[in-house]
């Protein structure tokens, strides 16, 4: 993992005194709160319907147990003893009193966190594949160059007030894990003819208000003129990306208003200006970053040792459990486990301080105190021996953590909705929960299979519903709750924006709706043929048929 | 005139008047003493402004384009960046592009909705200059200045990027 060195430190402390400053201001009355909004923005701090809210920056999904414990003991001295972890691998409180804020980043800041551009106008945290580092199928390891983009974004002064939120993902295997074709820029990494390593640069991608699929302005970047180039689109960006209506105001307008080609152009034009300048990034540079992110100490271990083939034989459980929960990993004798965090009755992506706890003992006892957070709000444990995934099973599932759901329908990826967020249009928590309660029968999830549902509680989509394979969006019909239904959507290399298949719904009829979907795609499938598969060979009709026919 | 922080330090007297159209859009420029014209007004009358007493200087809204100004840099002693709202950033690409790309040396001064929390990021991008807003402290602004010791970023104050200067 990425450590702070001294400098880093301090730029974190003075930006911790910088908010205890403002915040001071404003409560002296100092700071209108017009000024004071965009600046607590900046620094992760909403005023929401119930409370303020704080997100901390977990810098692409990576947590030492360290920090897991202090976020727990946060959670539990200025919250109310738990926390959200969000599709953008952050984490929410939902209960700090304003007054604390600077303290609760003073502690964040010991355990070298923060929640610097976690809101606000500005470059937000830059996300990357939950399995990177340990994934069989990269080409490179992703997080140097995430760490080094956290750092070029960090407090970077010409690009503090764009013209909106700003979001970059990273990708550095084959298989798209970071969702890199609905960012601001997507970084998906390629091989040239000449076998070199450089980036596919993908830009204008998004899901709120207007979901858009990026599109390629660059083929092929090598590594070396990354941050160049991403100083040139911003600078393109901020120059002349829209300022006079925020609903028009992300770069895919710009990006659709230039079209592809002239806003490719002007980058490269700008571009012409910084290649190789200072920011060019040299080999020792990456290294540098690089020696950060090195394999531990892995034992040199035999794949499927015999006492964990024999658990998997005499214990169904067990090897549901591990068939759904646990993936491959590059190292012979280790997989990766996801706990997760979307067990039926809590809100997804929501955990306890004590869960908090429990995950950094994990991590310290089973692993190499490492953790990472998904973009699907589930908890990571990166490498752990098969020979303890027996243990690590009958401890997860006593705290809760086990339902052997990942990948499943009931693994829905959800934002706090109306119960805390001041923007939604509609609950999004007790949705999921109804649709977790229909569908607790493992035998028919494990039937239906590969399933994504994503749920938004308003347009800005931060439960990325449009590309859910199963989509739901709240909406606000003169004062009341009703959700819309999409399908076929989905992330990855194929990324594709779902389509509305009607009418919205009320809440009570969710259940059933989803119900119907299902029982389409049990009539229709071929032979092992997935959910969404189903949706893109027989298109939208025979689904809205079936959940729009007239009763009685 | 006690609201200009200047190359670190709060400026006692400053002759600069900075002339915005009316709402008309009409431009009255007094005939004495020195003046800041819109780029518009800049490019639209050279004579005008070569046949004038008092010294011209021109400033620059945030969408206006610097590389229009570029030819006449040499000869201006002072450009101003209008900040509409502290939240409208342009300026700071502006800033950029006059010290780095057309070399421009004179004062950059920052006008419009500028304050204390915005002082470092502008002079990091180059400004030199800031005229702040009326009712805002202008002790503490000059303050901000030092809000922090270091950057990532190569910008025009500090060229060399940190990850530079680490792994030399």
């Amino acid at each position: 993992m990425y450590r702070y060195d001294e400098i880093d430190a301090r730029i974190v402390r003075e930006r911790v005194e910088q908010f205890r400053d403002q915040t001071r201001r404003f409560l002296a009355g100092e700071l209108s709160e017009d000024e004071f909004r965009p600046l607590r923005l900046m620094n992760g701090l909403y005023i929401q319907r119930l409370a303020p809210m704080l997100r901390v920056a977990i810098p692409y999904g990576h947590l030492s147990s360290r920090q897991m414990r202090k976020l727990a003991e946060i959670a539990r001295k200025y919250d109310k003893g738990y926390g959200h972890f969000t599709t953008r691998q952050n984490l929410q409180y939902n209960w700090p009193a304003l007054e604390s804020v600077p303290d609760i980043l003073a502690e964040l800041a010991d355990v070298e966190m923060h929640a610097i551009q976690t809101s606000g106008n500005c470059v937000r945290n830059t996300t990357t594949d939950a399995f990177a580092g340990v994934a069989a199928d990269e080409i490179i390891d992703p997080r140097p160059y995430c760490e080094i983009i956290r750092q070029w974004s960090t407090l970077h002064p010409e690009f503090a007030f764009l013209p909106r939120k700003f979001k970059i993902a990273v990708s550095g295997s084959e298989q798209d894990r970071a969702a890199t074709w609905v960012h601001d820029i997507g970084l998906h990494v390629v091989r040239n003819e000449a076998g070199e390593v450089g980036f596919k640069v993908i830009v204008g991608g998004g899901l709120g208000r207007t979901p858009m699929i990026g599109e390629v302005i660059r083929d092929f970047l090598p590594t070396a003129h990354l941050l160049t180039y991403l100083d040139a689109v911003l600078r393109v960006y901020n120059r002349y990306g829209r300022r006079d209506n925020k609903y028009k105001a992300r770069i895919k307008i710009l990006v659709k208003a230039m079209t592809r080609e002239g806003f490719a152009a002007k980058v490269e034009e700008e571009w012409s200006h910084l290649k190789d300048g200072p920011a060019t990034l040299r080999c020792a540079d990456v290294a540098h970053y690089a020696s950060f992110f090195t394999d531990p100490a892995y034992e040199a271990l035999e794949a499927n040792p015999a006492e964990f083939t024999a658990r998997l034989a005499e214990d169904v459980a067990f090897a549901r459990w591990v068939e759904r929960n646990t993936r491959l990993h590059k190292q012979a004798g280790y997989r990766s486990v996801v706990l997760s965090l979307k067990k039926t009755g809590v809100p997804p992506g929501d955990a306890t301080a004590a869960q908090m706890d429990a995950v950094a003992d994990w991590a310290d006892r089973f692993g190499f105190g490492e953790i990472r957070v998904s973009h699907e709000q589930n908890l990571i444990l990166p490498d752990v021996r098969e020979r303890d995934l027996y243990d690590l099973w009958q401890l997860a599932k006593d705290a809760g953590f086990a339902t052997p759901n990942v990948g499943f329908l009931t693994d829905i990826i959800c934002c706090p909705g109306g119960d805390f967020c001041s923007l939604a249009n509609a609950k999004s928590i007790p949705v999921a929960e109804a649709i977790q309660q229909r569908f607790d029968d493992f035998d028919y999830l494990h039937d239906i299979g590969d399933l994504e549902l994503n749920m938004s509680g308003c347009m800005n989509a931060c439960g990325h519903h449009h590309i859910g394979h199963i989509g739901i969006l709240g909406v606000d019909k003169n004062g009341e709750e009703w959700y819309q239904v999409t399908l076929g959507g989905s992330q990855g290399s194929g990324a594709t924006i779902g389509k509305v298949i009607g009418p919205s719904f009320a809440r009570a009829q969710m259940p059933d709706v989803i119900e119907k979907i299902l029982s389409v795609y049990v009539d229709s499938r071929h032979a092992d043929e997935k959910f969404l598969d189903t949706v893109r060979r027989i298109g939208l009709d025979p689904f809205k048929e079936r959940v729009y026919a007239k009763h009685h | 005139m006690q609201n200009i922080i200047k190359d670190g330090a709060v400026l006692t007297a400053d002759a600069w008047q900075l002339v915005r159209p009316d709402a008309e859009g009409q431009l009255s420029v007094p005939d004495e003493g020195d003046v800041i014209v819109p780029l518009a007004a800049w490019l639209a009358e050279p004579e005008r402004w070569a046949a004038r007493d008092g010294r011209v200087a021109v400033w620059l809204a945030s969408d206006d384009e610097p590389a229009e100004l570029a030819d006449s840099l040499s000869r201006l002693e002072l450009v101003a960046v209008d900040f509409p709202a502290f939240t409208d950033g342009r300026g700071y690409s502006i800033g950029r592009l006059l010290r780095e790309r057309y070399g421009y040396r004179g004062e950059l001064r920052a006008v419009g909705d500028v304050w204390q929390d915005h002082l470092h990021y502008l002079w990091q991008v180059g400004f030199d200059a800031f005229e702040i807003k009326d009712g805002k402290a202008v002790e503490s602004a000059l303050a901000a200045l030092a809000t922090f010791s270091e950057r990532y970023q190569a910008t025009f104050r500090e060229p060399q990027p940190l990850f530079k200067r680490r792994s030399t």
